[in-house]
């Protein structure tokens, strides 16, 4: 595949045409095909970029290598698996910091300077492609990982005292966790659906086994076997639809997809359409998208709560990202076809997550409802399918992961030893015992409601900006009313922590001081960090919206350096990758391993 | 394009929808972790006639890493049953409701 990948991706004409003298075009072949008797022995691989995927292999390392020293430690200091996780994803961070400069062209930063005591010039600014094309390094790209690389700093966190608490101290969540939130990362940055599938399946497979983690709760159990069925359903589905634009386009690289289907009308237009279906289906399940949003409540409630905060905010924004990469960047010009399906998703998100969450009891499964509201306003912008709903969904995300982590966060604390504590009951009087958490909790709440002067009010307003920007403004219409049912769910918890006595319910609960809350100063620490945010970005939104507004998805072919001595020869785009004659014509050089076979 | 090919589409949508039934309606764990099985290796039949169709090796190699994924969900799910099963011997899908609401 990779090889053939080189072929493809030298042949396909760039979307962008910021790469000044890209030397695609004028690739030299270096070995023709035939001549070597050992063809089919030598597999060509493609050069790998390595600063391009290093947020990755940061993250993965960081995991692998946790899980060895941890073995290898005898007494660990306390704190020391989240330290680990927070440095890891820090180094991440740090490490997609000189790739936004590249795609930005900072020249002055990653121009002529040194990183890490490492001489990096690269070869040129822009967006591109890297292994293969089978990964993609655009603004959108980076920004979805420092937004998953948060999650997880702030899953870390939550989790630190709630696994000290529940006696499940050990490395195997943050390594999890960790590992997850590379194929997250790559599930964001892929250029290709089999990419995409990987990182998808290495984010999924991850989270099933956090969501099981808490062995002593039956209900954790349940909630891991829920979402492990449910999600491996829904990942044969994605894989399905990937089969199908195979099928229907002869390539499942993204960039050949797209050349293949604006240079050509495909033959078999039924087969596209299945895959855009059977894809989105697939992704709907990740992001919990009504109608495949049964099992985000149940999960949500059962998961320990640490894993929640990670699983509502990382895998959804990876989720996205990746459902914007696949729709809106490399289909976008098939838009009114997969369009409505989106419409309706994102209809039936706001209004069911709303309403149905209007009558949960339990505040988990109120969060869990709300989360799917907000899937409805992400929705919403990826429906636009245009650069203001790119920016207005990459602006929601950004913030959302600090409402959702926070509101989380606060939850794993309230849920007290055996995280079972989840009732509304239970934060009746909170605000008396703990009056800084619920004050913070307020915040998260008011800022999901899409209140003015906190971050949920612009993130809303961008969504359905974009919207009513592509001309849905029915879809604009049902947002603003399903947002103001869900104001309802968040005004109801309020009212519990606040008005105890009567009203809502009935059951009247005087708190005493032992329902006072210790909270754990590397929980506290989270959460003060995203009222922070949650406020800040409310009153000062102005560097965040110019960071979403310049992480502008693109879909650039890979450009190898003249001299590196790989051939990205032109080889054919079209539905028949391999030259059937045995590749006999130079074109077709680094598809050799492919081409083989039929020599 | 080879019209011999299509059957083999059609058997592998046919394997894949009965993969789907099956999760939807058997209840025993194991059998529904054969059935998610069956649904990606329908997948994989789906990848592999698309590749010879199209003289493209590359449906062929899609198989292996489908393969690989197929492989660690397996040993996920069955890890997930084990630990159900262990605490409630003999429990089907159906006595998982503890989660409600």
């Amino acid at each position: 595949m990779v090889a053939a990948l080189v072929a493809q991706a030298g042949a396909a004409t760039s979307t962008i045409p910021s790469l000044s003298g890209a030397p695609a075009a004028s690739a030299v072949t270096t070995a023709v095909p035939g001549t070597d008797p050992n063809a089919i022995n030598t597999i060509a691989t493609p050069p790998i970029d390595w600063s391009a995927i290093m947020p990755m292999v940061v993250l993965f390392a960081g995991a692998v290598l946790l899980i060895t020293v941890t073995s290898l430690m005898r007494r660990k200091p306390k704190g020391f698996y989240a330290a680990w996780t927070i440095i890891t994803v820090l180094i991440a961070m740090a490490t997609a910091v000189p790739l936004w400069a590249r795609v930005q062209g900072w020249t002055d930063i990653a121009g002529q300077t040194a990183f890490l005591g490492l001489e990096y010039q690269p070869p040129f600014f822009g967006p591109f492609s890297a292994v293969a094309g089978a990964v993609g390094v655009d603004g959108f790209t980076i920004f979805a990982t420092f937004v998953i690389c948060i999650s997880v700093a702030l899953g870390a966190l939550a989790a630190d005292s709630y696994l000290r608490r529940e006696g499940l101290e050990g490395p195997e969540f943050y390594v999890l966790m960790l590992i997850s939130a590379a194929g997250g990362v790559l599930l964001a940055s892929s250029n290709d659906l089999i990419a995409l599938f990987l990182g998808l399946e290495t984010m999924s497979i991850a989270v099933y086994v956090m969501a099981a983690m808490h062995l002593k709760r039956v209900q954790s159990q349940e909630a891991g076997m829920k979402y492990f069925v449910l999600g491996a359903f829904s990942s044969a589905f994605l894989l399905y639809g990937i089969a199908m634009l195979y099928g229907a386009t002869g390539t499942t690289n993204l960039i050949g997809m797209k050349n293949v289907l604006s240079a050509t009308i495909p033959l078999n237009n039924a087969l596209l359409m299945l895959g855009f279906g059977f894809v989105l289906v697939g992704l709907g399940f990740k992001v919990s998208a009504v109608p495949f949003h049964s099992w985000s409540p149940d999960v949500y409630d059962g998961a320990p709560t640490p894993a929640v905060v990670y699983m509502a905010s990382g895998v959804k924004v990876a989720a996205f990202a990746g459902m914007v990469r696949v729709f809106v960047v490399a289909f976008g010009q098939y838009a009114a076809d997969w369009q409505p399906i989106v419409y309706a998703l994102a209809v039936l998100s706001l209004a069911g997550g709303a309403v149905l969450g209007a009558v949960q009891t339990n505040v988990k499964r109120m969060l869990a409802y709300s989360s799917i509201s907000h899937a409805g306003f992400l929705l919403m912008a990826v429906e636009a399918s245009n650069g203001v709903g790119t920016s207005a969904l990459l602006f929601y995300l950004a913030v959302y992961v600090f409402m959702v982590a926070g509101a989380f966060g606060v939850a794993a604390l309230v849920g007290r030893q055996g995280d079972g504590r989840h009732s509304l009951d239970d934060y009746r009087g909170l605000g008396r015992t703990n009056p800084l958490l619920s004050a913070s909790l307020v915040v998260f709440l008011l800022a999901q409601a899409g209140v003015p002067f906190t971050s949920g009010f612009l993130a809303k307003f961008y969504a359905i900006g974009a919207a009513v920007s592509a001309g849905s403004t029915y879809l604009a219409v049902v947002a603003v009313i399903s947002s103001v049912i869900a104001a309802f769910i968040y005004l109801r918890i309020i009212v519990a922590m606040y008005m105890s006595e009567g009203g809502d319910g009935g059951a009247e609960l005087r708190p005493t001081p032992e329902d006072h809350i210790r909270v754990p100063a590397t929980a506290g620490f989270g959460i003060a960090l995203c009222v922070l945010v949650t406020i800040g970005f409310g009153l000062f939104p102005d560097t965040l919206t110019r960071l979403s507004e310049q992480a502008t998805p693109a879909l650039v072919e890979e450009v190898t350096p003249p001299g590196s001595g790989q051939a990205t020869a032109g080889g054919p785009t079209g539905p028949i990758a391999v030259d059937p004659t045995g590749g006999g014509s130079p074109g077709g050089a680094t598809g050799a391993p492919a081409g083989g076979p039929g020599g | 394009m080879t019209n011999l090919d299509v059957p083999y589409l059609v058997l592998a949508g046919g394997l894949f929808a009965v993969g789907a039934f099956g999760l939807l309606y058997r209840r025993n764990p194991l059998v529904m972790l054969m059935c998610v099985e069956l649904m990606l290796n329908a997948v994989n039949l789906t990848f592999v006639t698309f590749g010879r169709m199209m003289n493209d090796l590359n449906g062929q190699v899609i198989v292996f890493f489908v393969l690989v994924v197929a492989a660690a969900e397996v040993v996920v799910g069955l890890a997930i049953i084990v630990a159900v099963i262990r605490r409630r011997p003999g429990a089907s899908a159906d006595d998982l409701k503890v989660l409600r609401g």
